[in-house]
């Protein structure tokens, strides 16, 4: 076993410091990207499609030009058309085909709501009037909606010519299936046969929105010289500017984009939809274009993450080692390819150490908004029916559910399904702090039932860069490149005062501009604290090698006879105590004497992310008259690697649990037969609100990463996988029936309570 | 349409603004105003961010209308703080990390001020459903919660 890496003291990480951008969001200063205004900028607004599939014939904007306000249209026409390969942009493969098709319709509108034209002009009045006189002939096509009718011959094909790709030989007919992908490991056939007890189960799971509180907002400025200008807000401006200047044609340069706040994003803000028609809109009008969506386009346009089917076999032997696992997972994917389904296979037995294991997945097109990224993409899902099944082999065997998953837990050495070798990893220590938290012990009431589930995400690092500034009064800045949407500029202001000795309050983080720092891939696959903090530390570092280098210059010593110490620049060996030692602040007076400024810069590709896994446990209870199922109790428990500010790890906790809680009971896009989404609002579309939850208690667990300087490890996606199997499990015994589809909602529970009751009377 | 002319008081300050007819409030303090602290998370009364108090009433600031407006006193976020010591509601935000995004920051702490006016020593269930038209999607409210009931026994022991 490889040896973990003892946490060294700290003085900051570890503590909890009020983070540097509180007072202006409590105040209401923050400015977020709705909040952005330039003079004289115009309403962009757009035109969206009435119908879930239709071709379009026509599109006529004379009339809307001839409005008096009305001051650019853009169409189809205004946008050249892009490559369908997938291409390097930043660390993405993207195929801008289909970036470009999303943000704007080309030969056919795809779902109802997708983007059609775009206007801007004087006033909102007048923009909404000019979305009016834009004449869009379409010839209606029959739409598909629901993933399994989309994969059976004869559907209505999404997109014309589709082949299946992963498939020997290929297929010859076009259908909705973009891709296969398999993962195995051993042999399943054979694991099967040695199996005790075989449990086999379908699921089907809805699909929900990120429900970020803050909608889309934009504004674009172009210059005459055709420089530009774009404020949004999201989760990655690098990934904004590549798929704006892509979309354009620009030269990457011209373009600088700055993030604003961010009102939340959870993956969903990690594509364009309005900036490149905001930029547009911007060129053909010469005035600055701000474009902001209502919650209906954003529950209608923006994307939602997968609904899915999912097929799950696990065998066991009687003492309960499982011997065999495998999976069919089928994700819809919106419109376009690219749901999260390999993710999802990926993960989906991932908490086991298992010799055999077999996942299929298939991204399935269909008349949606194309999905975008939510959290752990693609791992709720899989995992959600992997450990609902789990749940129920437990109680088949009779035996507790944490000691079956610690009986089979993935520690390290384990070889996942999907390929690596896990190094250290956490989840049989989580497993153990569940088995002995208060919570999995306490009594529960009549209607009540418990559950648990494990949960585990990847985490990635990537390209990062970051610069440090000593100022000459000692204090710093530093400059990040990941949009900081849940108390990052805490964190990284912490592992730089960690580093350098100094108080929290005279380093000051702030989220740069595509223009005034090296590359950054985005916020997302919880890489922000570990990648950006992997930056600052190194940025740190170089600080005090320069703070060296200027010590010895003035003391006329070798720079390798400088060491620093508890905040202080001292001559070592044979020179030690010949000068008096120095502080940074002492240093960065006299910079500009002994060499000019010091700034730390760091631009790394962050290697070394290590998984997080998680353990949660739910209590439910359920009204027997209206199958209401209500979160009594609720115990989030995950390894951070080291927690450096343990507020903002808990509140990942917290958070990913309450998405969580609102995907297993209340929310799911609904679709009439019309193809149209029938719940775009928040009356309708019910996320968790504050009297929907009990307190969310966390327990965090600390397994330092070893690849990181402080042991982090990325924390903000696992929280979200745990909850929906958890509290299924519950369910099942608050209502004496397991359930196998999301949301369980009251009329869903009512049925299965009744139909369990009929099938025991008959 | 010509405009209406509206007079009101906001944050203690006398204002006037010009509003077309079906302008809301929350456009008026935000487009007119330049008050930006108040969100629009919907506009259709769900969310809470647009949140402020109209002579002492909390409301949706997206369901008023800015002409309903004149000759009222209102209060929004920017007017919270004295000077440059935050109300022990902000303050408590910042001390339990009550916030992540902080998008639905200024609506929660306008509602659970509104919520102490009332009530100075709430229960935790009646700090949920006084707060239940104030969505979050970032904290799941534990920590929302908690700084509300901290601040609301700091406002007693200060009273
Ligand atoms: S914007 Fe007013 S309640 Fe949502
Ligand atoms: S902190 Fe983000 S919505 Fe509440």
């Amino acid at each position: 076993m490889q040896e973990r890496v003892k946490s060294p003291k700290f003085d900051i990480i570890g503590t909890r410091p009020i983070r540097p951008d509180g007072a202006d969001k409590v105040t209401g200063r923050a400015k977020f990207g709705a909040d952005h205004k330039i003079a004289g900028q115009l309403v962009g607004k757009v035109l969206r499609s009435p119908h879930p599939h239709a071709r379009i014939k026509s599109i006529n904007i004379a009339k809307a030009l001839a409005l008096a306000g009305v001051k650019a249209v853009v169409t189809r026409e205004d946008f050249k058309e892009q490559s369908p390969e997938f291409i390097p942009a930043g660390e993405m493969l993207v195929n801008y085909r289909d970036v470009l098709r999303n943000v704007l319709a080309r030969e056919k509108v795809l779902y109802e709501g997708h983007a059609v034209a775009a206007v801007a002009a004087t006033s909102e009045t007048i923009a909404r009037q000019a979305l009016k006189l834009i004449e869009v002939a379409y010839e209606v096509l029959p739409h598909v909606i629901n993933e399994v009718e989309a994969m059976k011959p004869g559907a209505p094909i999404v997109e014309d010519g589709m082949i299946t790709a992963g498939v020997t030989p290929p297929p010859t007919t076009p259908s909705n299936v973009a891709k296969r992908v398999e993962f195995t490991l051993g042999d399943v056939a054979k694991g099967f046969k040695d199996a005790d007890v075989i449990i086999e189960r379908e699921f089907n799971t809805k699909p929900v929105h990120q429900g970020y509180i803050e909608p889309h907002a934009c504004v674009a400025s172009v210059s005459e010289d055709g420089t530009a200008e774009l404020w949004t807000t999201t989760q990655g401006h690098w990934i904004a500017r590549a798929h704006c200047a892509k979309l354009l044609g620009w030269d990457i340069t011209k373009l600088r984009v700055t993030s604003s706040e961010i009102g939340g994003g959870f993956g969903g803000k990690t594509v364009v939809y309005m900036e490149p028609l905001a930029l547009a809109l911007s060129q053909k009008s010469h005035r600055p274009v701000k474009m902001v969506m209502s919650r209906e386009e954003v529950f209608r346009a923006s994307g939602p993450t997968s609904g899915a089917n999912i097929w799950v076999k696990i065998g066991a032997k009687k003492d309960g080692r499982i011997v065999a696992g495998e999976a069919i997972l089928k994700y819809q994917a919106g419109c376009f390819q690219g749901s999260p389904v390999q993710p999802g296979c990926m993960c989906a037995f991932a908490p086991y150490d298992l010799e055999n294991v077999k996942v299929v997945g298939y991204d399935v097109l269909s008349n949606r908004p194309k999905v975008a990224a939510y959290r752990a993409p693609g791992g709720p899902i899989s995992e959600y029916a992997v450990e609902s099944v789990v749940d129920e082999l437990a109680a088949t065997l009779k035996i507790d559910p944490i000691e079956l998953r610690l009986k089979n837990a993935a520690k390290e050495g384990t070889k996942a399904a999907y390929g690596p070798k896990f190094g250290p990893v956490g989840l049989v220590e989580c497993l153990e702090a569940a088995k002995n938290s208060p919570h999995w012990k306490a009594p529960l009431g009549k209607n009540q039932g418990r559950g648990m589930a494990s949960g585990f995400w990847f985490n990635i690092g990537g390209e990062t860069t970051v610069s440090l500034q000593l100022n000459e009064d000692g204090t710093l800045t530093l400059m990040v490149g990941t949009p900081d949407i849940g108390g990052l500029r805490a964190s990284l202001a912490m592992m730089a005062a960690e580093e350098l000795k100094v108080p929290y309050a005279k380093v000051r983080p702030i989220i740069a501009d595509t223009s005034s720092l090296g590359y950054n891939f985005l916020t997302g696959g919880s890489r922000a604290t570990f990648s950006s903090g992997m930056a600052t530390v190194e940025a740190a570092r170089s600080i005090i090698k320069q703070a060296s280098g200027r010590a010895a210059k003035l003391w006329e010593i070798p720079e390798d006879a400088v060491s620093f110490e508890n905040g202080e620049f001292r001559p070592a060996g044979d020179n030690a105590g010949k000068h008096k030692p120095m502080t940074l602040a002492d240093i960065a007076k006299v910079a500009g004497k002994t060499g000019g400024s010091i700034v730390g810069y760091a631009a790394i590709s962050a290697q070394g992310a290590a998984p997080s896994f998680g353990v949660h446990i739910a209590d439910t209870e359920v009204d027997p008259e209206t199958g209401k199922l209500t979160v009594t109790r609720y115990t989030a428990i995950q390894d951070a690697g080291k927690a450096i500010h343990p507020s903002y790890v808990e509140g990942q906790f917290q958070g990913g649990a309450a998405q969580g809680i609102g995907w297993a009971l209340s929310e799911e896009y609904i679709y009439g037969a019309d193809g149209k989404l029938q719940n775009a609002g928040f009356l309708d579309y019910r996320i968790p609100v504050a009297s929907d939850l009990p307190m969310l208690d966390t327990i965090i667990i600390e397994v330092p990463n070893p690849r990181h300087p402080y042991g982090v490890r990325g924390i903000g996606e696992t929280p979200i996988i745990p909850p929906m199997a958890a509290i299924a499990a519950a369910a099942c015994k608050a209502t004496g029936v397991r359930m196998f589809e999301l949301p369980m909602s009251p009329p869903k529970v009512l049925k299965a309570m009744k139909d369990a009751k009929a099938g025991k009377k008959a | 349409m010509a405009k209406h002319h509206v007079s009101a008081t906001v944050n203690n300050d006398p204002v006037e603004f010009l509003c077309e007819t079906d302008q809301t409030l929350l456009d008026c303090l935000r487009d007119e105003l330049n008050l930006t602290g108040a969100k629009e998370g919907c506009s259709s009364g769900d969310c809470g961010a647009c949140s402020v108090t109209i002579n002492g009433r909390l409301v949706c600031s997206c369901l008023v209308l800015g002409v309903e407006a004149n000759g009222m006193k209102i209060e929004t976020i920017e007017g919270m703080a004295q000077g440059d010591k935050l109300h022990p509601l902000q303050q408590k935000f910042l001390e339990h990390a009550a916030l992540q995004c902080g998008i639905c920051t200024p609506g929660v702490l306008i509602a659970a001020k509104a919520l102490l006016a009332k009530n100075p020593n709430p229960t935790e269930t009646e700090t949920r459903y006084w707060l239940a038209g104030n969505l979050c999607r970032c904290t799941g409210y534990d920590k929302i919660i908690r700084a509300v009931m901290d601040a609301a026994s700091e406002m007693r022991k200060g009273a």
